[in-house]
């Protein structure tokens, strides 16, 4: 039982981070339905950059933090400017290809720039651990948690009561009504992919602070991992990205727990697949019918 | 058939393919281009079949897959196990049948729930079913986890790798010609008028994506049989991406768009062979600015079509 709470605690750290980037995902595929690959990189490019500006200029986590967030929401902003606007018409799999490609160019600049070996994350936050019963619980488990459920709030709050969280939610439901109600449509998008972008800065961050150790290509697979639980949750809803998150990180901790660490990946893709075949629409997703 | 199959274009066809194969053939046996060479070209035969059976599912049918790499894994690695034991060609014939058969199996598990989907779901879901499929075989102890087989004895010769690439060529296309090719690229143009015509939409889908996994599982078994060595890693989501690369360069839904672009992009590799964090940001910004200047990729679905050609010079005269 001891260990079972220790691993839902594990669990939710983890959890916490990939709702964080689940949360990029869910916005963007709400707003112009289009899988935005190299989220996963921008989260990348987040603990980088903290990494650089905690080494090199020697600054705490909390401005590292806002560094890391304001440059991954630009880069976020420019993506959407160059790569993904001439698209916005396209099909599909057009706009998946060219993310795809810019997730490319992201992981190998980056390697190029850094080279491509593991860099060694310097300790930000102080480590100590102390006990709730018989749980171990560490204060960056803690930072991890407030620091999402902060920001989760900070998002709903401006998803619902500021003016351009409404244009957000016009947007999502028909782009060209919004645009007939004076909504100017290109700054919505920019915007949403500001604050995706920024969300996955600080998940940057909090990656390097958890796991010590950062490399160009691990934003693949914690992205793929944030997508699914963005599926799982119900793509387009923010309560349910942060579920999606929660869930995918604790599944993927008890079977590090109680199975093998090696199918650690391959759970995450069942449930994917399960998901996927059983309530595609996702756990607080709305039923879209298909229109001719 | 009132057709002839002599027609006088197939005949051109052929004298093309044994044209190549004569000209390959004798640069090769006479080591003319050295070995380095070699395998370059081996390895672009490979990726064509790979190439030509992704665009099958990719460009004819509409159906967005990322998970070629995990059939091919399966091919590769039913091959390797099997050959590794019958060290000769019939094992490497039983290894291909088998490597076949889990594919299949494996392809309608896959595609029978998730070919429902659209396009975008259809491609994660693939993609997730690659890497559970390279989880696995990283798991088995047959396939000797993380570190691979080896030993695989070298039975993919010049020959044999030719007569497969033509093969697969022949049946991609007869495929896209026939009366299931005709509703697959229904299917790709518009699902629900094809649906309203009462076309079976998941039965094609279905037979194009077990079609392509076939191939895959083919190439999969004839890499094995070159390289000696074959490694989960090497069955990963970039070979995935690797190959749409190709499909897309050439453009979707032309299979002689995919031959030139496996050539070309086997050539690029060789060249770029050190310089590999160049090769992807390459490779990355190929894709952007192909999708956003020429979405149909450089020769959209035109064929070379030696019947056109004929015909043309007809007229002439």
């Amino acid at each position: 039982m001891t260990q079972f709470l220790q691993q839902i605690v594990n669990g939710m750290s983890l959890g916490s981070i990939y709702a964080l980037i689940a949360l990029g995902y869910t916005m963007v595929y709400g707003i112009i339905k289009l899988i935005n690959f190299a989220h996963g990189d921008i989260y990348m490019l987040g603990s980088f950059v903290a990494y650089i500006v905690t080494t090199k200029l020697g600054v705490g986590f909390f401005p590292a933090m806002i560094g890391s967030m304001v440059f991954c929401g630009i880069m976020g902003v420019l993506i959407e400017r160059v790569a993904y606007k001439p698209l916005r018409h396209a099909t599909r799999i057009s706009a998946l290809i060219t993310a795809m490609g810019v997730s490319y160019i992201l992981e190998y600049t980056t390697q190029l720039v850094m080279g491509s070996e593991k860099k060694t994350y310097p300790v930000l936050l102080n480590n100590s651990t102390f006990q709730i019963g018989s749980v171990k619980v560490s204060t960056q488990q803690i930072y991890i948690l407030v620091i999402t459920i902060v920001m989760m709030i900070v998002l709903q709050y401006i998803i619902r009561h500021t003016k351009m969280g409404r244009a957000m939610r016009a947007v999502s439901v028909d782009e060209n009504a919004a645009k007939l109600m004076g909504i100017n449509v290109d700054t919505v998008i920019s915007f949403t992919f500001l604050l995706g972008s920024a969300l996955a800065g600080v998940a940057g961050i909090l990656v390097g602070v958890y796991y010590n150790s950062i490399n160009p290509l691990m934003g693949m697979t914690p992205g793929l991992k944030a997508f699914i639980a963005a599926v799982f949750g119900g793509i387009g809803s923010v309560p349910g990205a942060m579920i999606g998150g929660l869930f995918i990180g604790i599944a993927e901790t008890m079977v590090i727990a109680y199975g093998s660490s090696l199918y650690k990946d391959a759970i995450v893709y069942v449930i994917l697949i399960l998901i996927l075949i059983i309530k595609p629409e996702g756990l607080l997703g709305k039923n879209e019918r298909e229109k001719v | 058939m009132s057709k002839k199959i002599l027609s006088k274009a197939n005949l051109c066809w052929m004298a093309l393919s044994v044209a190549v194969y004569i000209l390959l053939s004798v640069l090769i046996n006479f080591r003319i281009i050295s070995s380095y060479y070699t395998i370059t070209i081996y390895n672009i035969l490979i990726n064509i079949i790979l190439a030509v059976s992704l665009n099958l599912i990719i460009g004819i049918c509409g159906q967005f897959s990322l998970g070629h790499a995990g059939f091919m894994c399966i091919g590769a690695y039913s091959a390797g196990v099997i050959t590794k034991m019958m060290p000769n060609l019939g094992g490497l014939f039983l290894g291909v049948l088998v490597g076949m058969v889990i594919s299949t199996v494996a392809a309608l598990i896959v595609s029978v729930p998730t070919l429902r989907l659209r396009g975008d779901y259809l491609a994660i879901a693939t993609l997730g079913f690659a890497e559970i499929i390279r989880i696995i075989v990283m798991n088995m102890k047959i396939t000797n986890g993380a570190a691979g087989l080896s030993g695989i004895p070298k039975l993919t010769t010049f020959t044999l790798l030719f007569i497969c690439m033509v093969i697969s060529i022949i049946i991609v296309c007869n495929f896209t010609r026939s009366a299931p090719g005709r509703a697959c690229i229904s299917i790709r143009e518009d699902e629900i008028a094809s649906e309203a015509m009462g076309i079976n939409t998941t039965k094609y889908k279905v037979s194009a994506f077990i079609i392509g996994a076939l191939l895959a599982s083919l190439a999969g078994a004839l890499f094995a049989c070159n390289f000696y060595v074959i490694k989960p890693t090497q069955f990963n989501f970039n070979r995935s991406i690797d190959i749409l690369v190709m499909v897309v360069f050439g453009g979707m839904g032309s299979m002689t768009s995919s031959v030139i672009a496996a050539i070309v992009i086997g050539f690029l590799n060789m060249i770029l062979q050190n310089f590999s964090n160049l090769r992807m940001i390459i490779y990355g910004v190929a894709l952007v600015s192909i999708m956003i200047f020429k979405p149909t990729g450089l020769l959209g679905t035109r064929e070379l079509s030696f019947e056109k050609l004929l015909k043309r010079k007809e007229r002439k005269s």
